[in-house]
């Protein structure tokens, strides 16, 4: 995916929103960015298909040499697939972070936490401060 | 990796049949070890233990010793950790027969000199927080972050009040969560400001009757007292949850500050650092804790206390938790924290604090033109330099500055904690440091700054293992030999 047509937390996750049979589906990973400032990777724990998730709330999380960090659902819903093959690869979320690195998959339950979302510019511009 | 020139493991240097010591005739009867034990209990081959003589094992362990930096041999900035050197008498105090040799099963009568230093310590580490009890068990700082919990868990179960919420800033120790989670709690994170305060406005919202517990290092990971302290004591107080105080940074503030006094009702110190005793290698840790009044009774068992002119367990402590540990706590720690107490009383500690800070300070006016320090134009006992715009600008990161740091015979300061420091160089050099030791550690430091980033890269160039690979070193650690 382009990151430039995405959507972006403020704590560093992106979104892709697709629609699909009707209901909104939200692709979720996190940034190059935050894989950079994340450094080496060495564990991910990932959320549950069926999890249900809030929007700005810890849903998995993902351990560095440096530390365990949360990573956030950036929006509400309930967890519908997850990227089974990270946890073997983790070099995946630095190489192709808004592609084969995406982490799960959520059916978006209430939009209205999508307003908050920053574009790519916005988010750019975090970035650099 | 560059240099990979680690040491023969003892297994591999060990030869069939070679011994330390050879043991002479056996003067009593034998039994066959098969009509002592059932014969689940015998394993069906001897364990593989190494065969070595004894100079082949001095030489592998000296010789690993000497790839290891220390205290007694090199300064240790490490950060939150307090690597103050560690004084000799101390030791020699904790090898006194009348000490060392005691049993912890002799009766109290045969361990009065014993149990008046416990006793004494009690009372000392009271005084110096300001709190009006102690047990001395837990066996180390984080221990005593759940022993605590669990007496104002016990405490609020005798209240009939069910609180959930376990509130940590955002910069604190990672065992403060870690404790919360142990101790049944829900760990709530607390923002910090950009000045690394405490965020009163997110305290106000995360405050309320299921809150219990505000754990909070003062002075912080940054270096830093809380100036809102006692705002921040008195809001958690009016909704009925406890102040808990992480002890760990105790050295900043010795015969200054009691944390009693601004608002705290537990603490645990954690003697390896405040109060010289050894970090790892020297035995077992401590971390007592000290609470208010009302939270005593709930106090692990037993507590030392005096009846008549004799010193006695007491263990009739019925709202107690119970035991956190054997006997009366790690004691060996114990009594080099109390001989280094004792040895510097109470204007002595309070010069040390004084020294720490000004160390500190010294060294943080010398290192941010260096390295920016974002939250310090001054600090208590330590500072956090960050190294972003090196890693920007140059792309050497903290990492590759504490690596080639090690080149030059200084131990590394901790690095990329707090989290909330990108690149964080965290820099304690306590109280028992040179101004001439500061000062070539500040010019080693510029100097690596100017140094090519490659080089740095490939730091450290003169250990006998460069840089491990910590992501196999976490994900395939070798655990076991053989593998």
């Amino acid at each position: 995916m382009n990151p430039e047509e995405l959507s972006y937390a403020k704590t560093h996750e992106w979104v892709a929103v697709a629609e699909q049979d009707g209901a909104k589906i939200a692709t979720v990973g996190i940034s190059a960015f935050a894989v950079e400032a994340l450094t080496d990777l060495v564990y991910i724990d990932l959320p549950k298909v069926g999890q249900q998730v809030e929007a700005e709330q810890p849903f998995c999380e993902v351990e560095s040499v440096k530390a365990v960090s949360d990573i956030y659902s950036p929006v509400a819903g309930r967890v519908i697939a997850v990227n089974d093959t990270l946890p073997d690869a983790l070099e995946t979320l630095g190489s192709d972070p808004y592609g084969s690195g995406w982490i799960a998959k959520i059916k978006i339950s209430d939009e209205a936490g999508l307003a908050n979302l920053l574009d790519y510019a916005a988010y750019q511009k975090q970035c650099a401060e | 990796m560059k240099n990979t020139r680690d040491t023969q493991t003892i297994f591999e240097l060990s030869r069939s049949g070679r011994r330390a010591a050879r043991l002479p005739a056996c003067d009593v009867p034998e039994h066959n070890v098969a009509d002592l034990l059932p014969a689940a209990s015998i394993a069906a081959t001897p364990p593989a233990l190494p065969e070595l003589s004894e100079p082949a094992v001095i030489r592998h362990f000296v010789n690993l010793s000497t790839q290891n930096m220390s205290v007694d041999t090199h300064f240790y900035p490490l950060g939150s950790c307090t690597m103050k050197y560690n004084p000799k008498r101390n030791e020699r105090a904790a090898a006194m027969p009348a000490f060392a040799d005691l049993h912890p099963y002799q009766p109290a009568e045969t361990l009065q000199g014993m149990l008046q230093m416990l006793y004494e310590m009690q009372e000392m580490l009271q005084e110096i927080s300001g709190l009006e009890a102690c047990s001395l068990q837990p066996a180390a700082g984080a221990h005593g972050e759940l022993a605590a919990l669990l007496v104002a868990a016990a405490y609020f179960r005798d209240l009939g009040e069910s609180r959930t919420k376990v509130l940590v800033p955002d910069n604190a120790h990672g065992t403060n969560p870690a404790s919360a989670a142990m101790g049944g709690f829900d760990a709530v994170t607390l923002k910090t400001t950009a000045d690394g305060f405490v965020d009163l406005d997110d305290l106000e919202t995360k405050l309320d009757e299921h809150v219990a517990v505000l754990m909070i290092t003062n002075p912080s990971t940054l270096g830093l007292f809380e100036p809102n302290m006692q705002v921040i004591a008195d809001r958690v107080h009016k909704v009925g949850g406890l102040i808990y105080l992480d002890g760990a940074n105790m050295n900043a503030i010795l015969g200054v500050a009691r944390p009693g006094d601004f608002g705290a009702d537990m603490q645990h110190y954690n003697p390896h650092k405040t109060f010289s005793g050894p970090h790892g290698g020297g035995g077992p840790g401590a971390g007592p804790i000290c609470v208010t009044e009302k939270l005593a009774p709930y106090l692990p068992t037993p507590i030392v206390k005096t009846l008549g002119d004799q010193f006695v367990l007491d263990y009739d402590r019925p709202k107690t938790i119970g035991r956190v540990r054997a006997f009366f706590g790690n004691v060996g720690v114990l009594l080099r924290a109390y001989a280094y107490i004792r040895t510097h009383g109470p204007d002595g500690l309070r010069r040390v604090s004084e020294n720490a800070v000004l160390n500190a300070n010294y060294l943080l006016s010398r290192v941010k033109h260096i390295l920016p320090v974002p939250q310090g134009h001054r600090c208590m006992h330590e500072f956090v330099a960050s190294a972003s715009d090196l890693r920007r600008d140059k792309k050497i990161s903290a990492m590759d500055l504490a690596k080639r740091l090690l080149d030059f015979g200084y131990h590394a300061p901790t690095v990329y904690f707090p989290l909330t420091v990108p690149e964080a160089m965290m820099i304690e050099p306590t109280e028992t440091e040179s101004k001439e030791t500061l000062d070539a550690f500040a010019e080693t430091l510029f100097r690596i700054t100017e140094e090519d980033a490659d080089l740095l890269h490939d730091a450290p160039h003169t250990t006998a293992v460069s840089r491990p690979d910590e992501v196999r070193a976490a994900r395939q650690p070798v655990l076991s030999y053989p593998e």
